[in-house]
């Protein structure tokens, strides 16, 4: 059976030179980074190489660059250890409600210790508004996380016009940039941001392996305690393979990205449009033109997500969805509520990301099988009552 | 890369067959009951309808809106209450349910218990409408 594979923003595959680069490092390369010895000095000289890359996509310095085990580490690197850097100065923290699990769940670790923190709402499109990131920052503000482009929505937020704000202030700036970096260009200078977090996986590097960019003269608290790898920041011995596979995937996305961008967002929009043409009662998640490349995400009113999955599965096509069902909490997901959507709509998203193996052959094809899927489920759908509004 | 068939990992054969061929969908005519459980917040709506003669359920279908779990459990309780009594039919629990179907993921199981939930609204409907009647 054919399988098209829809889920790049849950995963990318590794790019064949991406793992091709990673091989020596399992074996002849298999020194210790920290050792003195030749076989440890060209472990980390491969490492220093990767840094390197890592800091040229963003634009930043390679000693800016931190490596962690993955983009979750990544922010809670940055939240927790700006808070504990900080918390003399203030304990109040600005992030918005549709943020990762991996930024919400970290500000409520630090919400039951003592910190304030506030999480703004969206508009319908899934956009900060900047008048209300102004309305909350107080002179306890010591840190503002938003994300760069929203995972589930695809939403890309205003990072550089809310960066204008705290500018002036004392107050530390994070975007959580895995959705954007190796698909959009990124700068940290251009978004004048203090730290970013980067996964590998994102964009066909291995899993396992992310980074926390962050600016000199941030003030933060280590995030790992022990050695003194990562310049005393991150404590253990570094995934030299994956690591040197992060560097790889840095230096191909800076090569292919302008002409993937355009190509993906061709491919999105045939997409959406098509989905909005053959099928009725379906609206668009996220904003309409500020997307990711790659993402759609639709409500198909009167059907669960999860039922819609397991059809397009059948059929070969790998999905996802924000409908609870899919998960084991029961609640749907914390995005789609946060733009206002009613649960029913929530529990009838699905969410198509594209990525570099997708053609337009795979994108006829889901439009040839959605609606079919769509029809089945609304027949036995309670909620469903053709011919009314 | 040894592939684990398709979604059977999360599901038995029996739920997926269920789910991709649901028996007795839809709405009924003048039902003698109705069951209507679930709601929109946890993502699973059922509505179960029984036709009753002589004390007996002779027809059931049934209307879902939910996960896999929840269209093949709906499926399968219909199944088993035609033919039976209200009395038989009110001893279908949540977990005979499951058990037709060779097991419900541990999460899931909440689904079977809407199914059960459904029929019991649709029997005590049918028994008000029929208390109605002789009154």
């Amino acid at each position: 059976m054919r399988r098209i594979y829809l889920d790049y923003a849950a995963t990318t595959p590794t790019h064949p030179l991406v793992l091709k680069a990673m091989l020596p490092w399992f074996t002849d390369g298999f020194g210790n980074p920290s050792s003195i010895h030749s076989f440890g000095q060209e472990a980390n000289g491969a490492i220093e190489e990767a840094r390197e890359k890592v800091a040229q996509l963003i634009g930043a310095k390679g000693n800016e660059i931190v490596f962690t085990g993955s983009g979750t580490e990544a922010d809670n690197f940055a939240i927790k250890g700006v808070a504990y850097a900080k918390e003399h100065e203030g304990k109040h923290i600005i992030t918005t409600a549709i943020e990762h699990h991996a930024v919400i769940e970290t500000c409520k670790f630090l919400e039951k210790r003592g910190f304030n923190v506030t999480y703004l709402s969206v508009d319908r499109d899934g956009l900060v508004d900047l008048g209300e990131v102004k309305k909350a920052i107080t002179d306890e503000t010591i840190l503002i996380s938003v994300m760069h482009a929203n995972n589930e929505i695809g939403t890309i937020e205003p990072i550089q016009e809310i960066a204008r704000i705290t500018k002036d202030r004392e107050i530390c700036f994070h975007t959580d940039a895995v959705q954007t970096v190796g698909h959009l260009p990124v700068d940290v200078d251009e978004l004048k941001v203090d730290l970013v977090s980067i996964s590998a996986h994102k964009f066909c590097g291995p899993k396992g392996v992310g980074a926390l960019y962050i600016r000199k003269g941030t003030k933060i608290v280590p995030f790992m305690h022990g050695g003194e790898q990562e310049h005393g920041r991150r404590a253990s011995t570094q995934n030299v393979p994956g690591i040197v596979g992060f560097g790889k995937a840095c230096q191909l996305a800076q090569q292919e990205m302008g002409q993937e961008k355009e190509r993906l967002e061709t491919l999105r929009d045939k997409l959406i449009k098509g989905i909005l043409n053959r099928i009725d009662h379906v609206h668009l998640n996220g904003h309409p033109t500020q997307r990711l490349p790659n993402n759609v995400n639709i409500s198909l009113e009167f059907v669960e997500g999860e039922s819609i999955l397991l059809n397009l599965d059948l059929m070969g096509i790998a999905a996802s969805t924000g409908s609870a069902c899919s998960s084991s909490v029961l609640e749907a997901s914390h995005v789609l509520l946060a733009l206002g959507l009613p649960h029913e709509s929530a529990h009838s998203s699905l969410r198509l990301s594209l990525g570099q193996e997708t053609t337009e052959k795979d994108v006829d094809y889901v439009l040839e099988k959605l609606p079919q899927i769509v029809n089945k489920l609304r027949t036995m759908s309670p909620l469903y009552k053709p011919g009314k509004k | 890369m040894k592939r684990t068939k398709d979604l059977r990992s999360l599901y038995s054969e029996k739920v997926m067959e269920h789910f991709q061929n649901p028996r007795n969908v839809g709405e009924m005519e003048s039902p003698d009951g109705i069951g209507h459980v679930g709601n929109p917040v946890c993502g699973d709506i059922m509505e179960l309808y029984i036709k009753v003669r002589d004390d007996i359920i002779i027809d059931a279908k049934f209307k879902t809106f939910g996960c896999g779990a929840a269209i093949a459990t709906s499926s399968m309780v219909t199944e088993m209450v035609k033919g039976k009594t209200i009395e038989q039919a009110l001893k279908i629990s949540n977990k005979a349910v499951a058990e037709a179907l060779d097991g419900l993921p541990p999460i899931k199981m909440h689904c079977s218990a809407l199914a059960e939930e459904a029929l019991k609204l649709a029997i005590e409907d049918y028994l008000a409408k029929s208390k109605r009647k002789e009154e």
